[in-house]
């Protein structure tokens, strides 16, 4: 059998079935047989393709062509042009927005195109396993430098040069950190990595871990170096146990190496590594309960100061980033300060890393200069809202972010930009939400996540939050009042103030950044008892319209909770009492006669 | 493996390594890099390296390597693999079922042409 030199996909949506797919495919299948090219083009009807205004759509691969609006009468001049002589027809091909031909729309997506990626440099490059690849891609060099070039302040003068933060959540300037621990009193001291990785959405330092484990291992050990300890920890959590499995190998082939352990490249530097595993607590990524739990106490913050700095893990000096910013070291230092903020923008130098999430097309990591818009971000890099939607606000910083709405996308991200927005940029996870989304619900959700994982020791956080998931509650279930509403931003205000640790501080953060930007949305349910994206079950309803209902079934026969009542031909109905919202019968539905309704 | 102690020691590794990273005097062909993060695996990547080292080796396919690697960012089209083979782009294919293996081991690797309705990107990362 001959090899298959072209695949056409054509598009089999039923929107290209109606503008006449059906016959575009015969006139092509047949023009093909003509021509003996049967066997070597494959047609495979597709799905829809989503550019529903376009059909009937074809689309040539290898070189990925794309032809719009085709008739049968064009069809075959594709197979005559295209196929048999290798001209694309010009006159057929789809215009982009921009008015630019898009022959090839699987090159040079801007998901790649827009991205610097240093902390992620190795990740899908190299095999996480292999030691000897991490060197290729200039490895260990940093290390080396670090041990016979330079001396332990020059490291400090190019972290401040570089004016890397952490990148964990605080954004603390990284060479302020490294320098309060060098200067420490004490001859036993500590380099600790978090990859506690707690948010929801976030993701980039399992990443780091499994793809690039000794770009961890070899920045520690420099900040080992340059502090003065001997001995480091890097505390994963139990639910990354790739991650864990990959770290312990680097860990082990760097002994190997002489680039862990005992006199380190052949100097009189010894320093070790080992892991622990987190028990599952979200409080754990916070940097004194992370250390209370390496101690083996229970993991619940202590007051600070003293800062880790001067009095850490077992009361010692103790160096402690997130994973992020460890990978960052490596490449800093063996280009330089100057390198990395030439980077980003004033106030927040070098990459992030974000984990796009939620209503986004290109879901996944992004690691891109500081200062880039939400904009671009979400629409160019992230491809935009899914299904035709609008967006609607972006979550950022998880539990302790906030919302940013869509009036704001042309904010640059930084970190004051952030703050002043009333969210943070934190680990950096970026939950987008469409139309469709209730921002009270939004809401509710993340307090219930803190409430879940509040550790219990200060009152403001332990009882203050779940006093305020009572009454997001209520306002969700229409029983709230506007006195609610006001006592649920008072109570926000004061948990934030008078919390002890960050996880208490920054709780209330998506209860009033939604109210500050969705404060209609928050009256709405209040007063009116209307869900505007009809997401709260107890102010929605589904109902069915008497006049479209034609009585074909369809909607009973998938109800999961037998909530639709009818017989054959004659309108059904919806016991509300039963029904729990779920949606199925309104994708089933092919009358439109089902819709969501909140008053 | 004897402990490095210089910065000689590290550029003999780093030299050696880069030509199995570029594949230069490594005797193959080319190699398979499979992405084996969380996200690959849970969306079936140990599927899909094995249906690749067995598709591999029924053909006596030797010249090609199989390898693997950590998530490259794009999770919604995982499974992922890069196909690179010596003298041409790196192409990397998302959504890599072992069936879609198949026909990348049989159109790419064998036939030397590229599936093009899998591509997510051509070039180096």
């Amino acid at each position: 059998m001959p090899a298959v030199e072209n695949t056409v996909l054509i598009c089999a949506g039923g929107a290209c079935i109606s503008a006449g797919e059906k016959s575009v495919k015969g006139v092509f299948e047949e023009t093909l047989r003509k021509y003996s090219l049967e066997n070597v083009v494959r047609v495979v009807e597709t799905g829809c393709m989503g550019a529903c205004d376009l059909g009937p759509i074809l689309v040539i691969y290898p070189e990925g062509v794309f032809y719009q609006k085709i008739t049968p009468e064009n069809a075959s001049r594709i197979v005559e042009e295209h196929i048999l002589k290798g001209r694309v027809v010009e006159d057929l091909l789809y215009v982009g927005d921009m008015g630019d031909l898009r022959e090839r729309p699987q090159e040079e997506l801007p998901f790649f195109t827009e991205q610097v990626r240093i902390a992620t440099r190795n990740l899908g490059v190299i095999d996480p396993l292999s030691i000897d690849e991490y060197i290729a891609r200039d490895g260990y060099f940093a290390l080396h430098k670090v041990l016979f070039e330079i001396g332990t302040d020059d490291v400090i003068e190019i972290l401040k040069k570089s004016e890397l933060k952490g990148r964990g959540g605080a954004g603390f300037p990284t060479w302020m950190k490294w320098d309060f621990t060098k200067k420490a009193e004490g001859e036993t001291k500590y380099v600790i990595c978090n990859a506690d990785e707690g948010d929801p959405g976030a993701f980039m330092d399992r990443a780091v871990l499994e793809g690039d484990p000794h770009s961890i291992v070899e920045a520690m050990t420099i900040a080992a170096r340059v502090i003065g300890a001997q001995k480091g920890f890097v505390y994963v959590r139990a639910e990354y146990p790739l991650a864990i499995e990959r770290l312990t190998h680097a860990m082990k082939m760097a002994r190997e190496y002489g680039f862990l352990g005992e006199n380190i490249l052949g100097t009189d530097f010894s320093f070790d590594l080992e892991i622990r595993i987190g028990a599952g607590a979200f409080v754990c990524g916070e940097e004194t309960a992370l250390i209370n739990s390496i101690e083996g106490k229970r993991g619940i913050p202590r007051v600070k100061p003293p800062f880790p700095a001067n009095r850490g893990l077992w009361q010692k000096p103790t160096l402690l980033s997130n994973v992020e910013t460890y990978a960052n070291i490596p490449p800093i230092i063996t280009n330089g300060g100057e390198w990395f903020s030439k980077f980003g923008v004033e106030g927040s130098r070098g990459t992030k890393v974000f984990a796009l999430a939620g209503n986004v097309k290109n879901t996944g990591l992004v690691e891109v200069p500081m200062g880039i818009t939400l904009r671009k971000l979400i629409f160019e890099i992230g491809g935009g809202v899914p299904g035709g939607k609008k967006l609607k606000a972006i979550q950022t910083g998880g539990p302790s972010g906030g919302c940013i709405p869509l009036e704001l996308i042309d904010t640059p991200i930084t970190y004051d930009n952030m703050k002043k927005l009333g969210t943070i940029i934190g680990s950096g996870g970026m939950i987008v939400m469409d139309e469709d989304s209730c921002m009270v619900d939004v809401a509710k959700y993340f307090l219930e996540f803190t409430v879940e994982e509040s550790c219990g020791q200060c009152t403001p956080c332990r009882d203050g939050t779940r006093r305020m998931l009572e009454i997001l509650e209520r306002i969700t279930s229409g029983e709230g009042t506007m006195e609610d509403l006001h006592l649920l931003k008072d109570l926000g205000e004061n948990i934030m103030a008078t919390s002890l640790c960050g996880l208490g501080q920054t709780a209330p953060q998506p209860v009033i950044s939604t109210m500050r930007y969705f404060w209609d949305e928050y009256e709405a349910h209040v007063k009116e008892g209307r869900c505007f994206a009809k997401k709260c079950k107890s102010l929605t309803r589904v109902v069915i319209s008497k006049e479209k209902c034609v009585g074909c079934t369809a909607c009973s026969r998938v109800c999961p909770v037998e909530a639709i009542s009818g017989s054959v031909r004659t309108p059904h109905e919806i016991d509300p009492e039963i029904c729990t919202r779920c949606g199925s019968c309104l994708a089933v539905c092919r009358f439109g006669a089902i819709s969501k309704v909140s008053p | 493996m004897a402990k490095i102690k210089s910065l000689e020691e590290l550029m003999k590794i780093k030299e050696n390594a880069m030509k199995g990273l570029k594949m230069r005097d490594s005797g193959k062909r080319g190699k398979v890099i499979v992405a084996m993060g969380t996200c690959g695996i849970a969306a079936g990547a140990k599927d899909t390296l094995r249906a690749i080292v067995d598709l591999l080796e029924e053909k006596g396919i030797d010249d090609v390597s199989v390898v693997q690697s950590g998530c490259f960012g794009l999770c919604d089209v995982e499974p992922t693999i890069e196909v690179h083979l010596e003298g041409s782009d790196p192409i990397i294919y998302g959504h890599v079922t072992p069936a879609q293996a198949k026909r990348v081991v049989e159109q790419h690797i064998v036939g030397g042409k590229v599936v093009g309705d899998l591509i997510v990107k051509r070039g180096e990362l």
